[in-house]
């Protein structure tokens, strides 16, 4: 861990997806009386090896352990902070001491009381030391004081802007009993496949390869809530299986994409089904070429802005991803209000003649059979829209004289030869933004992360001047002045081109319109669901 | 007493070929770019460079590859299957879970194919080259030729969707707290589609051979004799044919028995039935090295084992087998 990385994550948060989206529309879910009772069956793509979100921060862990165990805050339905565990905060003039005052009457699903000391555990002894990002972002918290049983005080040894630390405790400020945990290999607690915690839900049964189900907990502190009697996660890896299972009613919900696009497609026509991206803005993601700098062709600019003009972008999200996602113009996506810069466009509109036109200017003229040289590409194989991608690279591409030879590995295979061998000359992949270019954006672009990190800067390219502004604008506390450095940061990688941000896209979910009181917050698949119910 | 002797030979000669196979396996797979925390990071959707350091020792991936097969190797003289890296609990204890679905499937799939094929096989062979006979032997070339994922789809689209009469997948109802007989009943219900689309290809199979064999052996010497003898039709064939026919049906089920294990992998996915095919395709994606040892050790166990009560089987069959000939 070296400082700058520390940085980039404690600027983490500042999600200002959902101002643009105005209230009236997210407000789609909430009709009728509350009924209590009932089943909310869910699927669950891929099987989880923890289930604890305080070691683990990724949604696959937060669609089954945000209904058990509950954050210090969560988002609203336009993606403001609201309290959950800790009801108010504030923070020192100094930046150093953030004080978090904690929800009275709170009890774990064992019984015991939730206190300050919960709290100052999972910081110092989980996220701190075992959470991915959260050792980032907590790296410089050296204390956390307890006066009274409600009142947690954060010490820093640098400044952290507040909102900063609230944002980013959205997904990273999960608190799991002390009790439990403390004394023992947290790694290997049993508690970590048979979650405790201060949910609307109580965890019953873990069948692996099966099923899980929690039930509601009669002493959550919302009362009256939750309405579900229970929650059941269904594993089914398969996609048409799953869809399948929706359509059978077996499942009423699938969130976070897990479906092919075909079947997305089909379901938003039936009137069964509410096919959505509201209620998932935190959630962003983009389709990416990424360039290794180590092969002589593609360190050479033009040859990086040929490939981007030879990429018809439009026709393959409408033909590839049933018109799911409009073209990037850069590494942050159009809903991060907060930071998107104005009047961006497409930076390498489609344009084969000016492509060939680089090709040639760089030297690269056509050979024996029209073919200018050979790439290799490595699909980072995350959902089907990857190789999809590849495909049409190697399609688009061949048109302009470059011949493109796909390697095929699985996600494990793909991220070894990519982030740690180095195998690969260009590479199709996923980035998911989450909130703010600093908590996963940035990483792509700052040199100097050790070979082997997945999704960091490892192709070979380095640029002084992208460094000093990354850095600048994850240290910088007045937004205005952060706005423009991440404005300048955007011009300056969209110019030098070291990754190629494809395409910006949404999460969909499907849920049966029996649901009711879904996607009302902006991470809806990934919070408590304490006032969901389902109607006959 | 010469049974057991060629028992005990069968399982002294499966032993090395058990060792061959863990020990070939284990280093095959060191061919395979990543391991297990390159699987556990994408898994996260990222993570800092010392964490991930940190689980490459949790996972022991920081030892030599010798020290790890040697490590391995020991723990398995001492019946230690080890500890899976996904489910955080020993190997046995998970693959243990999962056998009955497996096993389930498999025998009542084998069952069907293999009584469903010897009718079938018997009577295209009775009605050689007449309608019947084209019929069954057309059919068995399409489930032959369809890929088994197909079948389970088209089998979920018109009876799960389309009829709703079958579950569309699941190893019995979620949560429905059945006990006894309700229970049993609910997981036959849901096993009726996987069942006969992992059937399907095998009935193929032993149709065609059962209706060769049928042929082959009506035209030998003794079926002669048999009917100069005065015999009726329906007792040359039962009485005669059809018990010498069945002789290379039952070597068949040997054979399949690993066969159908790889073909159980679709048919779990299709389904998503808790299963040993599912659990060796998740370990093989997470790189749960521990694991898929263990699922092929299982495996390879039941193999051997099918294999050996087929042999006994085949011994009472035809006497020449015990005698060495």
């Amino acid at each position: 861990m070296n400082v700058t990385r520390r940085e980039l994550l404690l600027s983490a948060g500042a999600l200002a997806v959902a101002s643009i989206f105005p209230p009236a529309l997210r407000a789609q879910a909430s009709t009728g009386t509350p009924v209590k009772g009932g089943t909310l069956t869910v699927h669950l793509g891929s099987e989880q090896r923890i289930l604890n979100p305080s070691l683990r921060a990724s949604t696959g862990v937060y669609i089954v352990t945000s209904k058990l165990i509950e954050s210090l805050v969560d988002l609203d339905a336009d993606g403001k902070i609201v309290p959950q565990l800790a009801t108010s905060w504030s923070s020192t003039p100094d930046g150093k001491t953030v004080t978090f005052k904690l929800r009275e009457g709170v009890k774990w699903h064992d019984g015991k009381p939730f206190t300050s000391a919960d709290v100052q555990y999972n910081a110092l002894e989980l996220w701190k030391k075992h959470l991915n990002f959260g050792t980032a972002l907590q790296l410089n918290l050296t204390a956390v004081d307890t006066p009274d049983p409600l009142t947690a005080v954060f010490k820093y040894s640098r400044p952290i802007p507040l909102d900063l630390l609230l944002r980013a405790l959205v997904d990273l400020g999960y608190v799991v009993p002390r009790h439990v945990y403390e004394g023992t290999n947290v790694l290997e607690n049993p508690a970590n496949t048979a979650p405790i915690g201060t949910g609307p839900y109580k965890f019953v049964e873990y069948q692996r390869g099966q099923h899980i189900i929690a039930e509601r907990n009669p002493n959550y502190w919302r009362a009256g809530q939750p309405y579900l009697d229970r929650v059941v996660w269904r594993i089914i890896t398969d996609k048409s299986a799953a869809t399948a299972a929706l359509e059978t009613g077996q499942v009423q919900l699938s969130s976070y994409s897990q479906l092919t696009l075909s079947d997305l497609d089909r379901l938003s026509k039936n009137k069964d089904f509410l096919v959505t991206s509201k209620g998932l803005e935190a959630n962003q993601f983009n389709n990416t070429l990424e360039f290794n700098f180590r092969r002589k062709e593609i360190a050479d600019i033009r040859v990086r802005r040929a490939i981007a003009h030879s990429l018809d972008t439009a026709f393959f999200i409408e033909n590839f991803l049933y018109g799911q996602g409009k073209p990037a113009t850069g590494p942050i996506p159009s809903t991060s209000a907060a930071f998107y810069p104005d009047g961006s466009k497409v930076a390498y509109p489609f344009d084969k003649k000016r492509a060939e036109a680089l090709l040639d200017e760089a030297g690269y003229k056509r050979g024996a059979g029209g073919v200018r040289f050979t790439l290799t590409l490595v699909p980072i194989q995350n959902g089907e829209d990857v190789p999809l991608l590849a495909t049409f690279i190697q399609q688009s591409l061949d048109e302009v004289g470059i011949k493109v030879e796909i390697v095929n590995y699985d996600i494990a295979g793909a991220l070894s030869a990519v982030y740690k061998e180095h195998k690969f000359d260009i590479a199709t992949g996923w980035h998911q933004y989450r909130g703010d270019p600093a908590v996963s954006t940035t990483v792509w672009f700052r040199s100097g992360s050790p070979a082997g990190a997945p999704w960091t800067n490892q192709y070979g390219w380095q640029s002084d001047k992208v460094d000093k502004l990354i850095d600048d604008a994850a240290s910088e506390i007045d937004p205005a002045k952060r706005r423009a450095l991440y404005g300048e940061f955007v011009r300056e990688v969209n110019d030098q081109l070291p990754i190629l941000f494809v395409t910006e896209r949404q999460f969909y979910s499907v849920v049966n319109r029996k649901v009711h009181n879904t996607h009302n917050t902006a991470r809806w698949p990934s919070s408590s669901w304490h006032d969901t119910w389902v109607g006959a | 007493m010469r049974i057991l002797s060629l028992a005990a030979r069968r399982l002294a000669a499966a032993l090395p070929a058990l060792f061959i196979i863990l020990a070939g396996l284990f280093l095959l797979l060191q061919l395979a770019p990543g391991d297990t925390v390159d699987a556990l990071v994408a898994q996260m959707g990222g993570s800092d460079p010392t964490m991930i350091e940190q689980l490459r020792k949790h996972y022991a991936l920081d030892q030599s590859t010798s020290v790890r097969l040697g490590d391995y190797l020991w723990r398995l003289v001492h019946l230690d299957l080890g500890q899976s890296a996904i489910y955080g609990k020993p190997v046995a204890a998970v693959i243990l879970e999962r056998l009955p679905a497996t096993l389930l499937l498999m025998g009542s799939s084998l069952a069907i194919a293999f009584a469903a094929g010897m009718a079938l096989g018997v009577i295209a062979a009775r009605r050689v080259n007449r309608w019947p006979d084209t019929l069954i032997s057309t059919l068995g070339l399409v489930f032959y030729a369809t890929p088994s994922f197909w079948f389970g789809l088209m089998g979920i689209f018109v009876f799960a969707i389309y009829l709703g009469w079958l579950p569309a997948g699941g190893y019995g109802s979620v949560g429905a707290g059945l006990t006894g007989i309700a229970q049993v009943l609910d997981i036959a219900w849901h096993l009726i589609l996987p069942t006969l689309t992992l059937a399907l290809i095998f009935l193929a199979i032993y149709l065609r051979i059962m209706r060769t064999s049928m042929l082959e052996v009506s035209n030998l010497d003794f079926i002669r004799t048999a009917r100069a003898k005065g015999l009726r039709d329906t007792k040359v064939v039962t009485r005669h044919i059809l018990r010498n026919a069945l002789l290379p049906m039952v070597t068949l089920i040997g054979l399949q028995a690993g066969t159908m294990l790889g073909g159980s992998v679709v048919v779990e996915s299709v389904f998503a039935l808790p299963g040993l095919g599912r659990l060796a395709y998740e370990s093989v994606v997470q790189r749960d090295l521990n694991t898929l040892l263990g699922v092929v050790f299982v495996s390879a166990l039941l193999v051997i084992v099918i294999n050996f009560i087929v042999d006994m089987l085949y011994a009472r069959l035809d006497p020449r087998i015990t005698a060495g000939h």
